[in-house]
């Protein structure tokens, strides 16, 4: 086969040009600062208070997406319903529309006199300008991926051994948790990790809702931009090398769980 | 997906027919996951979209029109088209090279070139925006040079450009790679062995096996470059009518509370989504067999 040595120089060149080099950059910066300094800067109480509202909501989030996926995954590859297709197009709007638009119309959704926002307002709960608010825009960003990871993995199970279980005496609600459940597990994992990473960063759709107080609804990423905008460089990288080594270390660990998972299935 | 689409075309509305119960839920069980599956749906997928054409049209088609008037809304449509074909061909230059490079060949380390492909989808759009201030701001290490040689990079339209390409960077070879390493090179071998030169072969046999899942990465892709917001807005320095893309544009009238006008161009960016989903959905309808089958966005 031709090609190889353009094809693959490109390829390490633009990435390197792009990706890895800026990158690195961001780890060059912040050892600039010193363990000592990069401490001080993330056990501040306003960037502590950041970090655990990003990663925090982010989790709640996944894990709604986690359930609430699943449940959509299965109804899309067992059942049918008018509507269907049309239901199944829109799945994918969270990658396809921007996360300002997103923004601003969940926020006018949610907001007291918006359309769902007055009906929760007479229930006496809040969630525009509320960490209630982050973690519906960090659902509706994170949406897409457990469903498109479960959802294959859920086709190929083979109804057979649903039958064959049946037949050897097994109640549907034990095939489903012995048989279907130990099957599936493992794309659950992935997607719930994928829609957690992708919400610890996600900015765009979260800021309009989040009301942006210090201390209880500012997520890490609108931290990085206001420690920018005062021209504190080195504050800002501080944060962002920390979310980065975060998340790398929990997509790490997930990654090692999954394969554990896969082991003893 | 094409096993959905063609069993609904053959079978009648049915969703509660027993075919075979002892692999099936009870009726009460069925009707609820379904109820619960569209009612999460509908809440955070379809209100949301309804919303935006709600909004913008609350006080009238001419209000609508209106908004596209302001010669700086019309200034940040055109930045996030010319970000958007700068940004697309490149990373489709690079999907195509590293696809090919990734599935025609053996080579050591290819797993972890993979995995770094993938990179710019775990980092935050705010990172990615703050990396090349760290090259390109007033203190950036690249910047003493660029500033004398090239120009302004960071408040400028190549910072954008830059910003727009790295968040746009896996789309396109991601879609590509699954596929082409299920195609095999058997079709490409065949071509050389017949005497055809590389770039026929390319162009002739791999270009045509793939261009439907090209035009899918293609697609979202640019739905991407068009709607990003976190990385443009750091690089961006919000000059108006210079450096504002529409989704920046988009929080400038909300943040002023010209709500109708930050729906309308909204509106337009909802619009390009709608059309990048039904495109992909007929894609995925008609070509199921030529898209890649293990796919995640």
């Amino acid at each position: 086969m031709p090609g190889l040595t353009p094809t693959l120089g490109f390829t390490l060149f633009y990435l390197g040009l792009i990706v890895l080099i800026p990158l690195a950059g961001v780890f060059f910066k912040a050892s600039g600062l010193g363990f000592a300094g990069l401490w001080k800067v993330i056990t501040s109480e306003r960037v502590l208070a950041a970090l655990s509202l990003s990663f925090g909501a982010a989790a709640i989030a996944a894990v709604l997406n986690a359930v609430f996926g699943t449940i959509v995954a299965w109804v899309f590859v067992r059942y049918e319903f008018p509507g269907k297709r049309l239901f199944d197009a829109f799945i994918d709007l969270p990658f396809a529309l921007p996360t300002a638009v997103a923004g601003i119309a969940l926020t006018a959704l949610y907001s007291e006199n918006g359309w769902i926002g007055s009906v929760l307002a007479h229930a006496g709960i809040k969630v525009a300008y509320t960490p209630l608010g982050i973690i519906v825009a960090m659902t509706f960003i994170g949406l897409p991926f457990v469903v498109r990871t479960v959802e294959p993995v859920l086709r190929e199970v083979e109804r057979d051994l649903e039958e064959a279980a049946a037949t050897l005496g097994a109640r549907r609600w034990q095939t489903v948790l012995r048989v279907i459940a130990p099957a599936v597990f493992p794309s659950l994992v992935t997607g719930f990790a994928l829609s957690f990473a992708r919400a610890v960063g996600e900015y765009g759709s979260v800021i309009f809702i989040a009301g942006n107080f210090p201390m209880v609804s500012e997520i890490a990423p609108l931290l990085i931009i206001i420690k920018l905008e005062e021209f504190d460089y080195k504050g800002a990288t501080a944060v962002a090398a920390t979310m980065l080594v975060l998340s790398f270390l929990l997509l790490l660990t997930i990654n090692l769980l999954q394969a554990w998972v896969r082991r003893r299935v | 997906m094409n096993h959905t689409v063609k069993d609904a075309a053959f079978l009648p509305f049915e969703p509660l027919k027993q075919t075979n119960s002892v692999i099936n839920e009870p009726r009460l069980v069925r009707w609820l996951l379904i109820a619960a599956a569209l009612g999460f749906l509908s809440l955070f997928l379809l209100l949301p979209l309804l919303s935006v054409f709600v909004e913008a049209l609350r006080k009238g088609a001419g209000a609508y029109f209106a908004a596209f008037a302001d010669p700086e809304t019309l200034a940040s449509i055109k930045l996030t088209f010319i970000a958007a074909a700068i940004a697309v061909p490149l990373n489709l230059v690079f999907g195509l090279s590293a696809a090919w490079a990734i599935t025609k060949f053996e080579f050591r380390g290819k797993q972890l070139l993979i995995t770094m492909i993938d990179l710019p989808f775990s980092v935050s759009p705010v990172v990615a925006g703050l990396i090349f201030v760290l090259i390109f701001g007033a203190q950036g290490w690249a910047q003493p040079w660029f500033g004398d040689h090239i120009g302004k990079v960071l408040f400028s339209t190549p910072g954008i450009v830059l910003a727009t390409i790295f968040v746009t960077f896996p789309f396109i070879a991601r879609e590509l790679i699954p596929l082409m390493q299920e195609q095999g090179t058997e079709d490409e071998q065949a071509a050389l062995s017949l005497g055809a030169t590389g770039w026929q072969t390319f162009t002739r046999v791999t270009l045509p096996n793939i261009k439907w899942a090209l035009l899918y990465g293609v697609l979202l892709c640019n739905a991407r470059a068009m709607g990003e917001f976190g990385a443009v807005s750091v690089v961006s320095g919000h000059i108006r009518g210079l450096t504002n893309t529409m989704p920046l544009h988009i929080e400038i009238l909300y943040n002023e509370y010209q709500f109708v006008s930050a729906f309308a161009v909204a509106s337009l960016l909802a619009l390009l989504a709608m059309v990048t989903l039904a495109v992909k959905s007929f894609l995925e309808w008609r070509y199921a067999d030529q898209l890649a089958a293990t796919r995640r966005h």
